[in-house]
């Protein structure tokens, strides 16, 4: 591995973007993700890459289209109105088959909402978030490590199965400072034979095109893509368990609130409460099977999300409303203490139910 | 026998899906044309809008990618600049692309000075989803959208890109041309392969705007439409040179 340094969450998505060989970026700036932008825009001229700022959210996730479908790495990030903005974008990258990244460093919602962290948009990340069928890669790291280690990861999914992939990650990640080992230089390539790369009169031309006018086509198309999701939902899944040899209650938590919840459950243990964890880190595909596994074991589970309660109906679908699921969330830019979690799974345990 | 005409390399076999009568047509062959002429067919990649010409992806045998509504000129920008030494990088686009819904990508891609070349179709209505009001309809104009003609007091006055983007500093070249008779085509023809030769030399943005007409959606035949555009929209688009910093800077 790489040096060891010290830096903000934002930063380290940065730097191990780019020492993935993504040598374009292109954003907009909004709280709390500008530290990206910022990052980009001093290294990028020094190393004969390319930063811009574009005119919009808009504008951004379009020159990231252009530079995916001349088959180069790039990337763009933004905080969750920002990404509302990117949806139509986002839209056409899948439709296109095109390899991006997408970073969303959560802030609170709807509207303009606030600029404390939150994971609200979690339904927005996993299940499209625009028109048409599709799917995103989503990762949700839940350390300033994991923020440029799954950037790695991110652009080699994108890469290996043509489609964007998505950081999900929130305000706290963005902005808290932790040591982190770097990414050695990414070397994977990936053969793009569909790349505009202009024909220099050696080959036919190629069309990077979502517009299907033929309903047999287009169908054919968007069943041959989930044919591609279904082989990511066998072999791409993310998670880590967390004492869940024994457990009797599962905690299921991504991003920020996965590490506090993990102190609730240090203490819950140490008040011989039989709790443990899953940690999803994709979000698409979902743990879908060790999710279902635990509920053979397991008496309840717990969400714990910074929202109204989005990824909980993930996990009920996991595990087939097998053990009931409860809620343990703040919103709007408040983070759950590990006392609240604590208090929850102690409740849980008692059998209580709300 | 020698051969005097035939169809420029890269437009290819496909047929044309435009109405009789349509003069996107010519602007292909204008463009295909000056591809050819400068050399560039395979390093020039086109960026296809939303509208009729949509499918420009079909007629132009150069490597192309479809860019969502207006948004072309943005995904030109990520196109030329994966490779600026390379591409040769023209977007393709229509009125209700270009200057109503991509006003932000359009106006903001000329004040970066991006080396790319915009071919503007104003024919002065939407017409693939069959013939509403646009940014360039003309005042009393008649369309779905304005059954009782543009009315300027409640929707406004048309855009005349080519006077709007004179006064950005970054727009390179900006020329109004029209494909109503052989002189005229001839001039567009010209312009058009100015349009890409600039960008060849690095010299920066270059839009030529090309009134065209719509005979289907403006309820005439083809001949009449091609007077109706002389008497009603070359008045309201004036043709000529609006913009061109290299000209202005030799006559310094």
């Amino acid at each position: 591995m790489g040096e060891k340094v010290l830096m903000k969450g934002n930063e380290a998505i940065a730097e191990a973007a780019i020492r993935a060989g993504c040598m374009h970026y292109f954003g907009y700036p909004i709280t709390p993700q500008t530290e990206i932008a910022a990052y980009m825009a001093k290294r990028m001229p020094k190393i004969g890459g390319v930063f811009l700022q574009a005119e919009s959210e808009i504008a951004a996730v379009n020159m990231v289209l252009g530079v995916a479908a001349t088959g180069k790495r790039v990337m763009t990030s933004s905080s969750s109105p920002g990404v509302s903005l990117k949806s139509e974008g986002i839209s056409y990258l899948a439709g296109s088959d095109l390899p991006a990244l997408i970073v969303n460093v959560q802030r609170g919602g709807p509207g303009l909402g606030g600029i404390q962290p939150s994971q609200s948009d979690y339904f927005q990340a996993v299940k499209g978030g625009s028109h048409g069928d599709f799917k995103k890669i989503v990762l949700a790291p839940s350390s300033v490590q994991e923020m440029a280690s799954l950037t790695s990861t991110a652009f080699d999914l994108a890469d290996k199965y043509r489609m964007p992939a998505m950081i999900l990650a929130d305000g706290t990640m963005g902005q808290m400072m932790e040591p982190v080992e770097l990414p050695e230089p990414n070397a994977k390539t990936f053969d793009k034979p569909w790349a505009l790369t202009g024909t220099k009169g050696e080959r036919k031309h190629n069309i990077v095109n979502s517009l299907y006018l033929k309903p047999e086509e287009l169908e054919k198309t968007n069943f041959e893509r989930y044919e591609r999701y279904k082989e990511i939902e066998e072999n791409e899944v993310l998670y880590e368990e967390y004492l869940m040899e024994d457990a009797e209650i599962c905690v299921v938590s991504f991003g920020i609130t996965a590490r506090v919840a993990k102190n609730a459950i240090v203490e819950a243990r140490a008040k011989g409460i039989k709790v443990g964890m899953i940690r999803p880190i994709t979000l698409w595909p979902f743990p879908n099977k060790v999710l279902n596994a635990a509920a053979d074991k397991c008496k309840a589970f717990i969400s714990v999300e910074m929202n109204m309660g989005q990824m909980i109906e993930d996990i009920q679908l996991a595990i087939e409303c097998k053990k009931p699921v409860y809620l343990c969330n703040r919103v709007g830019g408040m983070i759950p203490s590990p006392e609240e979690v604590l208090a929850k799974i102690e409740k849980v345990n008692e059998g209580g139910n709300k | 026998m020698a051969i005097v005409f035939e169809k420029p390399k890269s437009l290819t076999d496909a047929t044309l899906h435009y109405c009789p009568g349509c003069t996107h047509g010519i602007i292909h062959r204008l463009v295909a044309e000056a591809i050819d002429e400068l050399g560039i067919q395979g390093r020039t990649i086109g960026v296809a809008p939303v509208g009729c010409s949509v499918m420009a992806y079909d007629y132009f045998d150069v490597d192309f990618v479809q860019a969502p509504h207006g948004r072309a000129p943005a995904v030109a920008t990520g196109v030329k600049r994966a490779d600026p030494e390379n591409n040769i990088v023209f977007t393709y686009q229509g009125d209700g692309d270009l200057a109503a819904i991509g006003t932000a990508e359009t106006v903001h891609a000329a004040a970066r000075r991006e080396n790319i070349t915009v071919i503007f179709v104003n024919n002065a209505i939407y017409g693939m989803t069959g013939g509403q009001m646009a940014p360039t309809t003309l005042p009393g104009q008649v369309t779905q959208t304005s059954p009782y003609g543009r009315d300027v007091e409640t929707v406004g006055y048309p855009v005349k890109v080519c006077e709007l983007l004179s006064k950005v500093d970054g727009a390179a070249y900006l020329e109004r041309v029209a494909v109503n008779s052989p002189a005229n085509i001839k001039k567009a023809k010209k312009a058009i392969k100015k349009a890409f030769q600039n960008q060849i030399e690095g010299k920066g943005f270059s839009l030529i705007e090309v009134v065209s007409t719509c005979p289907t959606n403006w309820g005439m035949t083809p001949v009449k439409a091609l007077e109706w555009l002389e008497e009603n929209m070359l008045p309201y688009y004036p043709l000529g040179v609006y913009k061109d910093i290299y000209a202005e800077e030799e006559a310094k």
